[in-house]
């Protein structure tokens, strides 16, 4: 049996480990010699700042109060970034979540905004952030907003889908126990695709991120992607490497508390799936 | 099998990011972004005129346009460029601080009005006091704010500071009713045509004091230097003349940076071009400008702009063309430099 080469391959449980760990260690030591290789020529140079001066960045902004301002930057950047992002996301999730399963139950209600939902969810929604900070302002509204317009009508019709995925017989059944409209909906449909919505939210966390960052790029007084396109005005990368390793790292636990969730709160939903 | 594609890779990767930083030999590189005080370089180069001193001096040119002034400026630290067009302030905080020794070759102008704070509801920089103010931070609008604010007895407290993208500000300030932003030209035109806008303080109150510059790395050769100024100079010439190849030269630059004729001519008018060599030499070896860069680098440092853990504003040192040095006189990293245009008003190129 091959270990690694080919579709039989079955590559034992420490070459996993070590197969996993080899691009990260490929790219931090790549990292490192170029990093060397230019601060050799310019201990000055900021392209490349070596780990100790990113560590004495992160130290200033994390750890150290700021002059000015008297507070934790890291910490409020990341606590505003943070806020943009879950209720953008948040809210997203819960219209999505009724507007598409309304859209899947009722055909009245399909027919009347499904073309809608279609034709919108084709505005590519960066295209509108000049429109929404003119509109909506460039504070928390504008940005939240522009989050929420990336992330909504995916979940809108990733929930109808869901919907749609619901076998028939199961409604006509609880038809025929007596259920009234409004329990199908509620007592059948939403504890059903539950899951599903989590499910999406993940996906669609990857964009919401990308919509937060480019809003606090353009008008900002803090946040994640503010500091980053902030410092570097001065070419701070020793700031911007260790932002972009904590966005990465914050992404990565939302992902896992969210899968975390799905898993301690529909168990049947991950054996439903694992079954195919 | 394994072990050989994977050395490859290794060695590919590790010859394609040495080769990438090594010099690219006779031909040198400069960057420009578009600004009114440089469009001169473009047309130099259009026009043959630059090619024409680099041939003279038996070297090679490319003049880039990079579209976006601080990417240029991080283009030439990186090492991409050996010359680059920028502000006294951008050469001391970004170059300089980066450890790369970098002459200001060629001073041509300084924002005499091209940067201004406008408001609505307001009349006066004191009446900007509680206001939210958007602005580049960091960029020469920060440290025309930061003067305007000192020389009212104000402090940057007493305002909030809002980071805007220089793209966006003139349209968020038309739509915002109680608007107040600092910027330059072209959006400062712009915001000045919006109904209720004030110009409350412009760079004219503080003439002299944001210079545009050609700014070369120190160890470039002399011939690149020299083939930089005589070209400038000859197209300055061309600029000042009263012939028809003046006004031939305007248009084409207004073009180029996408204005028309009259509005170029009105952003030149708030530009104070040094058009001869001498007025240039004359205003770099000056004492003011010693002023300004002290004033440049304590703005810079209080800002953080010279990087964490760095205590001292003494930590870089600035050479002026009488060999003075403010700050440390072992990492001078920003020099003023006459000599080149010296031999330019002497004619001697």
């Amino acid at each position: 049996m091959p270990i690694f080469w080919g579709i039989h391959a079955k590559p034992p449980k420490i070459w996993k480990i070590v197969l996993g760990l080899l691009p990260f260690i490929i790219l931090v030591s790549v990292y490192l010699t170029a990093s060397h290789v230019r601060l050799e020529r310019n201990s000055d140079d900021k392209l490349l700042p070596s780990i100790g001066k990113m560590i004495q960045a992160v130290d200033g902004l994390a750890f150290t109060k700021d002059k000015r301002k008297g507070e934790y930057l890291m910490l409020r950047d990341t606590l505003s970034s943070l806020k943009r992002l879950i209720i953008g996301v948040l809210a997203a999730a819960v219209v999505g979540l009724f507007l598409g399963m309304n859209l899947g139950v009722f055909p009245g209600f399909n027919a009347l905004l499904m073309p809608f939902v279609t034709f919108i969810s084709i505005i590519p929604s960066l295209s509108l952030l000049p429109i929404l900070f003119i509109s909506f302002g460039i504070d928390e509204m504008g940005k939240v907003i522009l989050i929420f317009w990336g992330t909504f009508i995916l979940i809108t019709r990733d929930m109808y889908l869901a919907t749609k995925a619901i076998h028939e017989e199961q409604i006509i059944k609880a038809l025929t126990l007596g259920a009234s409209q409004f329990s199908i909906v509620y007592k059948i449909v939403l504890p059903q695709i539950m899951p599903r919505l989590i499910e999406t939210i993940r996906l669609c966390l990857g964009g919401g991120w990308l919509f937060l960052i480019a809003s606090e790029a353009i008008a900002a007084t803090d946040g994640l992607g503010y500091r980053i396109f902030l410092v570097r005005r001065y070419m701070a990368m020793d700031i911007i490497i260790p932002y972009v390793l904590w966005i990465t790292f914050l992404g990565y636990m939302m992902d896992l508390i969210l899968r975390l969730i799905i898993k301690w709160r529909y168990s049947w939903y991950v054996e439903m799936r694992k079954g195919g | 099998m394994k072990k050989t594609v994977f050395m490859l890779w290794l060695l590919v990767t590790v010859v394609f990011l040495f080769t990438s930083f090594a010099d690219a030999g006779q031909k040198y590189k400069v960057a420009w972004s578009h600004y009114t005080g440089w469009e001169p370089w473009g047309y130099a180069s259009d026009t043959g005129i630059l090619e024409k001193w680099a041939k003279k001096y038996g070297i090679g040119i490319e003049l880039v346009l990079v579209n976006d002034y601080i990417e240029s400026i991080n283009l030439y630290t990186s090492g991409s460029f050996s010359a680059c067009a920028m502000t006294n302030m951008d050469a001391l905080t970004i170059p300089a601080v980066g450890g790369v020794d970098s002459t200001v070759l060629i001073v041509g102008d300084f924002s005499n009005g091209n940067d201004g704070i406008v408001m609505k509801n307001g009349s006066t920089v004191k009446d900007l006091k509680g206001r939210d103010i958007k602005l580049v931070e960091f960029s020469v609008s920060h440290y025309l704010l930061i003067r305007a604010l000192t020389m009212n007895n104000m402090t940057e407290k007493d305002v909030k500071l809002m980071n805007t993208s220089d793209a966006d500000i003139a349209a968020l300030f038309a739509s915002d009713s109680n608007g107040a932003v600092v910027t330059w030209n072209p959006p400062l035109m712009q915001t000045l045509n919006v109904k209720g806008a004030q110009l409350v303080f412009d760079s004219s109150k503080i003439p002299g004091e944001i210079i545009d510059a050609m700014v070369v790395r120190t160890d470039a050769p002399a011939e690149l230097k020299k083939a930089l100024v005589g070209a400038w100079y000859e197209v300055m010439a061309i600029m000042s003349s009263k012939e028809k190849k003046a006004k031939e030269a305007i248009q084409m630059m207004a073009k180029n940076s996408g204005a028309t004729e009259a509005e170029f001519k009105a952003q030149l008018k708030t530009t104070a071009m040094f058009y001869t060599p001498a007025e240039a030499v004359q205003f770099t070896k000056g004492t003011d400008l010693k002023k300004t860069m002290e004033y440049v680098r304590t703005f810079s440092f209080e800002q953080g702009l010279f990087g964490e853990g760095v205590t001292d504003k003494d930590f870089i040192g600035i050479e002026f063309p009488d060999g003075s040095i403010i700050g440390n006189k072992n990492n001078v990293k920003l020099r003023f430099n006459a000599s080149y245009m010296q031999i330019a008003s002497e004619g001697k190129l």
